[in-house]
């Protein structure tokens, strides 16, 4: 269980992350909404304040415990391309992705983040096994 | 004030939520396909979680929000009005889900991963741009011919 301490509460944190910026700014915190919205042109000050304040998680993560947490990239490059393309695609026609429908949704519990992250895990958990079973 | 009020709150919202995926270890592929690999043996059950987790408190965010008729810093709530469950819903959060399971990133860990500037990591970002773009700009539009378009004053058309 102890060994799960930091996931929980970092889960916690993105939890308290969502309600700030669900109660301060009526909006739900999706990145791939946020990420798409810059894109788009929309709200272009708060949605590159919200990515950049992502982008310092690492650096923030190196303050206090002394290094940068390692991470571990199996994919090939040309797996990473496709793998890019689909979340880009599918994160948009699907109206949102981990954070927006698994996270905000399911707290709203909205029938549509429900069935969204119910298929995107589905599909995860079946194209990763799939994959690790093969190679 | 409040445009540049809202600016530093997503700021703050960002930075926290940096922060808890790091701190979570999701923004490590190997743990999130130590996850979504449920035949490996070795399965991490971490993600749940990290999920249970941020669910639970932002549970407690919805219930205050309810209570308000509009968030602090805003004049309305910007939150999407439901609706029914569609084959776009699905389709897109399938394509999603492989996309997941291939490679182990999500948007929000991918991004946040940037700050190390690690070459896929940049391709995935780069890759996952184009396609948002590629669907905003070409497959939505091919998708809204006239037999798919809403009824008047249906669906959110007339919104903005």
């Amino acid at each position: 269980m102890s060994a799960y301490w930091p996931s929980l509460f970092g889960g916690m944190l993105l939890g308290v992350s969502a309600s700030v910026l669900l109660l301060l700014n009526g909006r739900v915190a999706g990145v791939s909404g946020i990420f798409g919205g810059l894109l788009n042109g929309r709200r272009i000050l708060p949605n590159i304040a919200f990515l950049l304040g992502l982008l310092a998680g690492p650096p923030l993560y190196a303050l206090e415990f002394g290094a940068m947490p390692g991470i571990t990239i199996t994919a090939s490059l040309p797996l990473i391309l496709v793998s890019g393309l689909l979340v880009g695609v599918g994160t948009r026609m699907g109206s949102g992705c981990t954070s927006g429908h698994g996270i905000v949704g399911l707290a709203r519990l909205s029938k549509r983040s429900f069935a969204a992250t119910a298929t995107f895990l589905a599909m995860g958990v079946t194209t990763a096994t799939l994959i690790g079973l093969l190679s | 004030m409040n445009p540049l009020l809202r600016t530093v709150v997503a700021l703050c919202s960002g930075v926290l939520f940096g922060f808890g995926l790091w701190l979570s270890g999701m923004v490590d592929p190997a743990r999130v396909l130590g996850f979504l690999e449920v035949a490996s043996g070795d399965w991490d059950p971490s993600l749940l979680f990290v999920l249970g987790g941020a669910v639970s408190v932002t549970l407690v965010g919805v219930i205050v929000q309810r209570r308000l008729s509009a968030p602090v810093l805003e004049a309305d709530f910007h939150l999407p009005e439901g609706g029914r469950i569609d084959r776009r819903l699905l389709l897109g959060s399938a394509l999603f889900g492989i996309g997941w399971g291939l490679a182990g990133f999500c948007p929000g860990p991918a991004i946040s991963a940037l700050s190390t500037g690690l070459a896929p990591v940049v391709l995935f970002v780069a890759a996952m741009a184009v396609g948002m773009l590629v669907h905003d700009r070409l497959i939505a539009p091919a998708l809204r011919h006239p037999t798919q378009r809403p009824r008047a004053g249906q669906h959110g058309l007339q919104s903005r």
